[in-house]
């Protein structure tokens, strides 16, 4: 039965939650098969994550292994294929803890860097998992910047082959996924060098174990990397090289190739690789980023309406903490986050869709904005939701720290995102440096693409509104985002103009001006997630009480953004003093307001109790039930450890002649 | 013995540094002999073969648990062996065995012991504290529901008093009123004082604490009625049994209350305490602790993370130049230095608390309870700002260590994990916050109604100077000179007021809406945490600015003041809305303080490495690969991935298990 406080809280919906989810999914369609892969997964009990929180390394590593086995079978059962409807719904259902997800990174990378004579060599071995790929490109030494790797892979004529070694300890392939332990072959990044010349990077494919019995090849070491903050299901691993041999056709060459005769051959665009990393980045930021904030704010919502603590009035029964302003103030605005960012991921993937068709057509042009527009949005909701689920663990007290809430493994899991792809510092950078020419090209007339071409309309001018139900309109707050996305973009690009003209060079006045850039990128991509957002509320249908909630959530994230910021928005007097404590109190009054509402909206996204795992956060809200049920299956409670025979008797029984 | 050859970026940094770390050291220790003490107690622990052991990242729960049960024992023996008595010098011995971690044993020292001899009467002393200081008995506090934490008069366990017996019967009488979270108490304790609520004569009569034995000397079995288990699983804390506690029925003898200061009766009647006041003294001192390991555990991830981003060389600044140290990046500054700072900061902060509750307590014995109070709301405070801030912060310089931060090589997870729930035990930070805030509304009233009030919160004194004046309260504060600290601590005195009185304000209106007293609070508490977080970076900007004209040595002196500079501005700088709100700094001020930020990050830069050196933490007990004090990071990190549990063999049975059918199907 379900705790009578959540059952209340289901009565009050302003909307109608079946709507909102299905809008989540994009369409009652989706939302059928989405349920439907998922009652399929989780009926199975070969994926079953149930005793999760107890198991080891080991283990877990062993248990992706198997479940990533069956799902071949299992696909093949259900007929579903990686080209249908179902596949983008395998890993959710599966929350990620499967292996061999390196192994389809190696498929993927054949296809895109190999030649058609290299696809059709290796990738349908792959496919029938006749050998396990991993792709190896970060080392020791290096990571995002890969012009810095070390390894290197020198032509012998004599032989057509390639020399593959690790020159020093910081060469050591380090991290890639499924190295550790399963993967027979891996793609190498390594230096290229013909007749002692370097040529850089370049991938090829090397096989590491054998494909018999395992061992590892002559020439490779290679093993697990150790345990870390999570992943503990996947064998990240090391991989060192000595003078490894490899045939001259297993260098990747769609793009470059070497002939027999050791000549280096360069041929097409090989923008085509920053249209991968885009689509990484998109992709990761729905699978690995999104839904774990969703499934935080789930359980974190949901306990703190079963919670009860303190008295809100004398003689009353103890209040939901939930009903605690502050406790709001921590949760709803994580809440309205992960629609701002669900919302963005559309407005992304639409962006990347009409890349493609562009890139398709030989038009490379959107590929800078993509570019930029990829690496900023990874780098501000990576950091946004990885602090997003944060708070939300920290807002569960001392339950949240048990595993069995399920917050620690999600929050663990979630910041790794911060960093793989791309550091997100650097990829700041990176769309700073798009802004910055942006914004040069549109102070001189010249054309920008459309997202950008705010830049150019900039003006001074204070903010209109007059009243704290002024806030409430997203013209105001989108044109307050964009006064400041503008300010601080301007500003940074003048600040480098003063620092080059007074004698800087150019890499110093960079340098100099990180910190600013970091900050003008940011309030560039917070001012389109708040435009979107504003957007996207507009467009909705106005039945069933979804665009009333969705405005709330909408003016709320805007709004704590301004409270949370306030320095920016009031530095060059854009938003007044008084202006700002209409933005307090409006935001102030959200909270109560969405507070009602809390519960259906984390209800909408749908999370079966099986994938929520979490012993606070499930539907029925028997928090302290579960809590205490799950405690007594942990291998710590088999009646005597063997820490009391060995150490707590004698220390019971015979200290006291010692002391 | 091999030599150890520092990594030559380490050997430059040191070289380069401007001022003798070791006299650094001396003032966080408390002076020179106070740090000879320290790497004496160092030396004993680290180069004693009992305290040795694998890697405990290569361990299970259930082996973790093991080796600190065994260190723990011969840890109490050796303490006494050693005549090891003083309070600090027990917390480094302790610290440097269990390097840094909880361990099981740790409530029975730090708080069964404590109880019995503050609460115990003396028959109860005779009975209990010798077989517990001997380790026959060992025990645990259960306060702590399922249901309740800091919010203690909801706790629901009963203890109901029969006076046919002369017993009192112990019930957990709901799910949520099982004891949950206790440490020590899963597997190691037979014996748990047990706080409940005394019903005596059909009355409640609020909480009392009782001693409970719960698993029979000898076989170690749960005693009948008593049901207690570990409570599985938590995100750190590993080496620690926390666990649950069910009593149905249990029964124990009247004398096992703890009576010298409430009493049951033979016959029920029950005899009220004299004071509570002095359980305020326990907690200030517990909260002090905190402020104390906010300080250590933010110092220690800031000397891994800096140390490894000197030795760590990556992309370029300048085209065909070597690739530089991550150091050298300004946004890595700029991550990093304010953290260094904070963590400077704190170092002082705690030590304040530290002697200013002894000055108190001193006070407490002779009567004198007066300046306790604000004591206690600046500590629940502190201890909610400090540790919120470094919770933050070694999560920054994990980051900050990009990848190989993730891996648990780094220790930065260890401290991360190991640290976080001191924003939630001793008092949730948000509740601390609002005490804290409960007492400033409290002066602030005061004030109003014409009283003057003392100590940290006197500024409030000038805002009723200033009430004849139309403008707003910090309108016309005296020019902030950025390069100042002392002016600097008025800029922070100006917005803590404006807050505090803001709040105040806010509060007030929503009375006059005629909201009752609590509903008016609870509207508030947003406003309410702004201002004690305003008044708390104030305080701790006063004492960092202060602790300066005490440093003699004017080389330590330079750096300490660049330090306590950088942390001033950096909170202007992430807080600039207040100061620009309240018309304490200009638009240009504020950009004057980014840009002296920034300056700031290069003056600072050839001195990281020695501000985290001065630390002074041994490398078994920073327990990081990253943060070697030699700097040879990447081979050790090769070494230590070998002993991963995944490596044990070369091939892992998973591929006979599964890989290899899977490639015979397929």
């Amino acid at each position: 039965s379900v705790n009578p406080d959540l059952a209340s809280e289901r009565q009050t919906a302003s909307f109608s939650v079946e709507k909102l989810t299905t809008l989540l999914d994009g369409g009652v369609e989706h939302t059928r098969i989405r349920r439907a892969v998922v009652e399929a997964i989780e009926g199975d009990p070969i994926f079953s994550r149930e005793n999760q929180y107890f198991q080891s390394q080991n283990e877990r590593y062993e248990a992706a292994v198997r479940k990533a086995v069956h799902l071949q079978k299992k696909m093949h059962e259900m007929g579903w294929t990686e080209n249908g409807p179902e596949f983008k719904y395998i890993y959710r259902a599966l929350s990620g803890d499967i292996a061999f997800l390196l192994h389809r990174i190696f498929m993927r990378c054949i296809s895109v860097l190999g030649s058609d004579k290299q696809i059709a060599k290796w990738v349908p071995l792959a496919s029938q998992y006749q050998l396990i790929g991993s792709y190896a490109q970060t080392e020791l030494g290096h990571g995002t910047y890969l012009q810095g790797l070390e390894t290197t892979a020198v032509f012998d004529i004599a032989t057509q082959e390639f020399i593959l070694n690790t020159p020093k300890i910081s060469a050591m392939k380090w991290w890639p996924g499924d190295m550790g332990r399963s993967a027979t072959h891996t793609v190498v990044f390594a230096q290229l060098c013909i007749h002692g010349k370097c040529y850089g990077v370049h991938p090829f494919i090397v096989q590491i174990r054998s494909l018999q019995d395992h061992s590892l090849c002559p020439g490779i070491t290679a093993g697990d990397i150790g345990p870390k903050m999570n992943f503990e299901h996947t064998d990240n691993g090391y991989l060192l090289l000595q003078n490894v041999r490899i045939p001259r056709e297993n260098m990747l060459n769609k793009f470059c190739e070497v002939q027999p005769d050791g000549t280096y051959v360069r041929r097409g665009s090989q923008q085509i690789n920053y249209f991968t990393m885009t689509t990484v980045r998109i992709t990761l930021i729905s699978d690995e980023v999104i839904i774990p904030l969703m499934k935080a704010c789930t359980i974190a919502i949901r306990y703190s309406v079963v919670r009860r603590q303190s008295k809100l009035k004398p003689g009353e029964q103890e209040a939901k903490i939930l009903d605690y302003q502050t406790q709001q103030e921590k949760l709803l605005p994580q809440l309205a986050a992960a629609y701002a960012f669900h919302f963005i991921k559309d407005y992304l993937q639409e962006l990347l869709d009409k890349g493609h068709r562009e890139i398709q057509r030989k038009n490379f042009d959107t590929l800078p904005e993509l570019h930029a527009f990829s690496s900023g949005f990874k780098a501000v909701v990576t950091q946004y939701c990885t602090s997003a689920v944060e708070i939300c663990l920290r807002a569960c007290g001392g339950h949240g720290y048990s595993l069995l809430s399920g917050l620690p493994s999600l929050y663990t899991k979630i910041l790794a995102s911060c960093i793989y792809e791309g550091e997100n510092t650097i990829l700041l950078l990176q769309t700073a440096r798009f802004l910055m020419k942006c914004f040069m090209a549109a102070s001189t007339g010249q054309p920008v693409p459309p997202s950008v071409t705010y830049l150019a309309a900039g003006k001074p001018g204070k903010c209109p509104a007059k009243n704290k139900l002024d806030f409430l309109s997203p013209d105001i707050y989108t044109e307050a985002y964009q006064h400041v996305a503008i300010r601080l973009v301007s500003s940074t690009a003048a600040k480098l103009q003063d620092l080059i003209q007074s004698g800087l060079k150019k890499h110093d006045a960079w340098n100099q001006c990180t910190v600013q850039l970091v900050q003008a990128a940011k309030a560039h991509c917070h001012y389109i997630t708040v435009k979107n957002f504003a957007e996207t509320v507009e467009k909705l249908e106005t039945k069933a009480g979804i665009q009333k909630i969705m405005k709330h959530l909408c003016d709320l994230f805007a709004l704590h953004g301004m409270f949370s910021n306030a320095g920016v928005f009031l530095h060059d007097g854009y938003i007044s003093g008084a202006q700002m404590d209409m933005v307090t109190a409006s935001y102030l009054d959200l909270l109560a307001v969405i507070r009602k509402d809390a519960v259906p909206l984390v209800d909408a996204f749908d999370f079966t109790d099986k994938s929520l795992n979490s012993a606070l956060g499930s539907y029925d809200g028997q928090v302290y039930q579960r809590l205490y049920e799950w405690a007594q299956k942990s291998p710590t409670n088999k009646q005597i450890s063997p820490a009391y025979e060995r150490y707590l008797k004698p220390l019971l029984h015979n200290t006291r002649s010692k002391m | 013995v091999m030599m150890m050859v520092v990594n030559a970026d380490l050997r430059r940094e040191r070289a380069a540094a401007t001022f003798p770390p070791e006299l650094l050291t001396h003032i966080l220790d408390g002076g020179a002999e106070r740090t000879r003490r320290r790497k004496e107690i160092e030396a004993l622990v680290f180069n004693d073969p009992d305290f040795q052991h694998e890697d405990l990242n290569f361990l299970s729960r259930s082996q973790r648990y093991e080796q600190a049960i065994r260190k723990s024992s011969l840890m109490v023996m050796k303490l006494r062996e050693y005549g090891i008595a003083d309070p600090e010098e027990i917390y480094w011995f302790k610290s440097f065995v269990h390097r840094g971690r909880p361990e099981p044993l740790d409530l029975h020292l730090g708080m069964f012991l404590p109880t019995l001899l503050t609460q115990a009467t003396p028959e109860q002393q005779d009975r209990f504290f010798m077989p517990a200081w001997n380790l026959e008995i060992i025990g645990t506090y259960a306060q702590t529901e399922m249901g309740h934490g800091t919010h203690l008069r909801g706790l629901e366990t009963t203890a109901t008093y029969d006076p046919a017996t002369q017993e009192f019967i112990l019930n957990s009488p709901t799910v949520t009123s099982i004891k949950w979270w206790p440490g020590g108490l899963g597997k190691t304790s037979n014996h748990a004082i047990v706080l409940a609520q005394l019903y005596t004569q059909g009355q409640c009569k609020g909480l009392h604490a009782f001693i409970v034995p719960i698993r029979q000397l000898g076989t170690h079995e749960p005693l009948p009625g008593i049901t207690v288990g570990d409570i599985g699983p938590k995100f750190g804390y590993d080496e620690m049994d926390n666990g649950y506690l069910k009593m149905d029925n249990f029964r124990i003898p009247r004398e096992n209350m703890l009576m010298k200061y409430a009493q049951v009766e033979p016959d029920g009647t029950y005899v009220k305490p004299l004071s509570d006041k002095l359980t305020y003294g326990t907690m200030v001192f517990i909260r002090s602790l905190i402020v104390g390991d906010s300080a250590r555990s933010l110092s220690r991830a800031c000397t891994i993370a800096i140390r490894y981003s000197a030795v760590r060389h990556q992309s370029e600044l300048k085209s065909g130049e070597p690739e530089p140290q991550i150091l050298d990046y300004q946004t890595q500054q700029y991550k990093l230095f304010p953290l260094l700072a904070a963590a400077y900061a704190f170092h002082f902060v705690g030590a304040y608390i530290k002697d200013t509750y002894r000055r108190i307590s001193g006070d407490i014995s002779e009567g004198d309870l007066s300046e306790l109070p604000e004591l206690h709301a600046l500590t629940a405070g502190l201890k909610a700002f400090t540790s919120w801030t470094a919770n933050a912060g070694i999560e920054e310089c994990r980051m900050a260590c990009g990848g190989h931060g993730y891996s648990r090589c780094s220790g930065i997870p260890d401290i991360y994990v190991t640290f976080t729930p001191s924003c939630t035990y001793e008092g949730e930070n948000t509740v601390m916050m609002l005490q804290t805030a409960r007492f400033l509304v409290k002066s602030y009233n005061q004030v109003s109604s014409g009283q003057r009030v003392t100590g940290m919160v006197s500024y409030l004194n000038d805002l009723s100077r200033q009430r004849i004046q139309p403008q707003h309260v910090a309108a016309r504060t005296v020019t902030v000179r950025i390069n100042d600290p002392v002016s600097l601590v008025e800029a922070y005195k100006a917005r803590a007021a404006r807050l505090v009185e803001a709040a105040a304000k806010n509060l007030q209106a929503e009375l006059n809406h005629r909201k009752s007293k609590e509903d008016a609070w609870n509207r508030t508490s947003v406003d309410l945490v702004r201002a004690s977080e305003a008044h708390c970076h104030y305080v701790i900007v006063k004492l960092f600015t202060a602790k300066l004209s005490e440093i003699s040595n004017a080389a330590v002196r330079a750096v300490m003041t660049e330090l306590c500079l950088l942390y001033a501005l950096y909170g202007i700088n992430k807080n600039t809305g207040d100061f620009l709100q309240a018309g304490i700094l200009t638009d240009a001020q504020i950009t004057q303080v980014n840009q002296h930020v920034k300056e700031l990050l290069a003056i600072i830069r050839p001195n990281a490495v020695a501000l985290v050196d001065s630390f002074d933490f041994h490398d078994v007990h920073l327990g990081s690969v990253l943060g070697r004090y030699d700097g040879n990071v990447y081979e050790n990190m090769f070494e230590w991935a070998k002993k991963s549990p995944l490596n044990k063999t070369e091939v892992h049975e998973s591929f006979h298990k599964h890989l290899k059918p899977m490639q015979a199907k397929l």
